[in-house]
């Protein structure tokens, strides 16, 4: 299989998914797309408001007195479940025109960084976090962890940013 | 009257300078979305642990003290960067009906939270004397920041012709 042939498959995959009733429907219906967007909006709020709160605590600025753990086991359900809401309605949004955000630049920066997300989340829970024990209710966390939180930071306001620029760079 | 100080204000050199930059609008609107999402995880903290969900193991004093300060700062981010996109964009806010909508709901939620916040800050714990109250200013308070959230969205597709 060359390059050719598995380009084509793409491109026809991603209009097979384009013309799925329900791409259809969001793509011709004048509710539709604002709606879902409402609650991916809603979602992503949530996604980094969380994050937000457990990388504050991670370097030193916010929640400083509380248990690191006892905070993420508060704040990550809403994450996780705001995550899960924020990848079906982004689902359902890229399929409308499947083909316009695969080749978008904003949103192919979005998809990498957020899987830079996931690799920094994994480093950090094999890493910094498994000796958590020892410095859970010290004010100030080990250098792992701060590294942690000030990527994840700076990950979460740029998935923000090229977001919106989707929005801008697609009509 | 309100269309003739819309196109006196996009007149401006302020809001033409916002005009010609097209990074402006994008960025603002980016610092506006993060400061949603500092106040609607707050919200929730403050709000779920009112309701006896969340944090139990955590007085709702001690809740409140630790996100109230951050649902103020976000809120005069959002006026500050609210205030540059109406400058950039006057008709399209200032015209829309449901940019007034928002800003009601904002004054009722504002209101909700200065309540609660004068009853913290005078330590009278009317989460305890009135729970009744408490319980359903936290959800009209949840549904009011989400439909502010779904208002703003709608600004954009419900533009004045």
């Amino acid at each position: 299989m060359n390059e050719r042939t598995v380009r084509v498959s793409v491109s026809d995959l991603l209009t097979g998914l384009e013309n799925t009733p329900v791409a259809t429907a969001v793509r011709e219906s004048t509710w539709l797309f604002p709606t879902i967007e409402t609650v991916h909006v809603l979602s992503i709020a949530m996604v980094v408001g969380t994050i937000m709160i457990v990388d504050l605590r991670l370097i030193n600025v916010a929640s400083r007195r509380r248990s690191v753990s006892e905070l993420m086991n508060e704040v990550l359900p809403w994450t996780w479940g705001a995550f899960v809401c924020a990848v079906i309605t982004g689902g359902l949004l890229f399929s409308s025109s499947a083909t316009k955000y695969f080749h978008n630049p904003p949103f192919e920066f979005k998809m990498l960084l957020l899987l830079l997300a996931a690799i920094n989340m994994a480093v950090f829970h094999l890493g910094a976090y498994r000796g958590v024990a020892l410095w859970d209710r010290d004010v100030m966390t080990p250098t792992g962890a701060r590294i942690a939180g000030g990527i994840s930071l700076a990950i979460w306001v740029t998935v923000v940013s090229l977001g919106r620029w989707i929005g801008f760079t697609t009509n | 009257m309100i269309e003739s100080f819309c196109s006196w204000l996009s007149n401006t050199p302020v809001s033409q300078a916002i005009q010609d930059a097209f990074w402006v609008i994008p960025t603002v609107q980016t610092v506006h979305i993060l400061a949603i999402a500092t106040v609607m995880a707050s919200v929730v903290m403050v709000d779920f642990r009112l309701l006896g969900v969340t944090a139990r193991g955590q007085t709702i004093p001690d809740v409140a003290h630790r996100f109230l300060p951050w649902i103020w700062c976000a809120v005069v981010v959002l006026l500050l960067s609210g205030t540059i996109l109406i400058i950039g964009e006057p008709g399209r806010e200032l015209l829309s009906q449901v940019f007034w909508v928002k800003m009601t709901l904002l004054a009722c939620a504002l209101a909700i939270t200065g309540a609660f916040q004068y009853a913290l800050s005078r330590g009278t714990p009317i989460w305890e004397n009135r729970k009744a109250v408490v319980r359903i200013a936290a959800v009209a308070s949840l549904l009011i920041w989400v439909a502010i959230l779904a208002a703003g969205r709608w600004i954009a597709y419900m533009a004045h012709e």
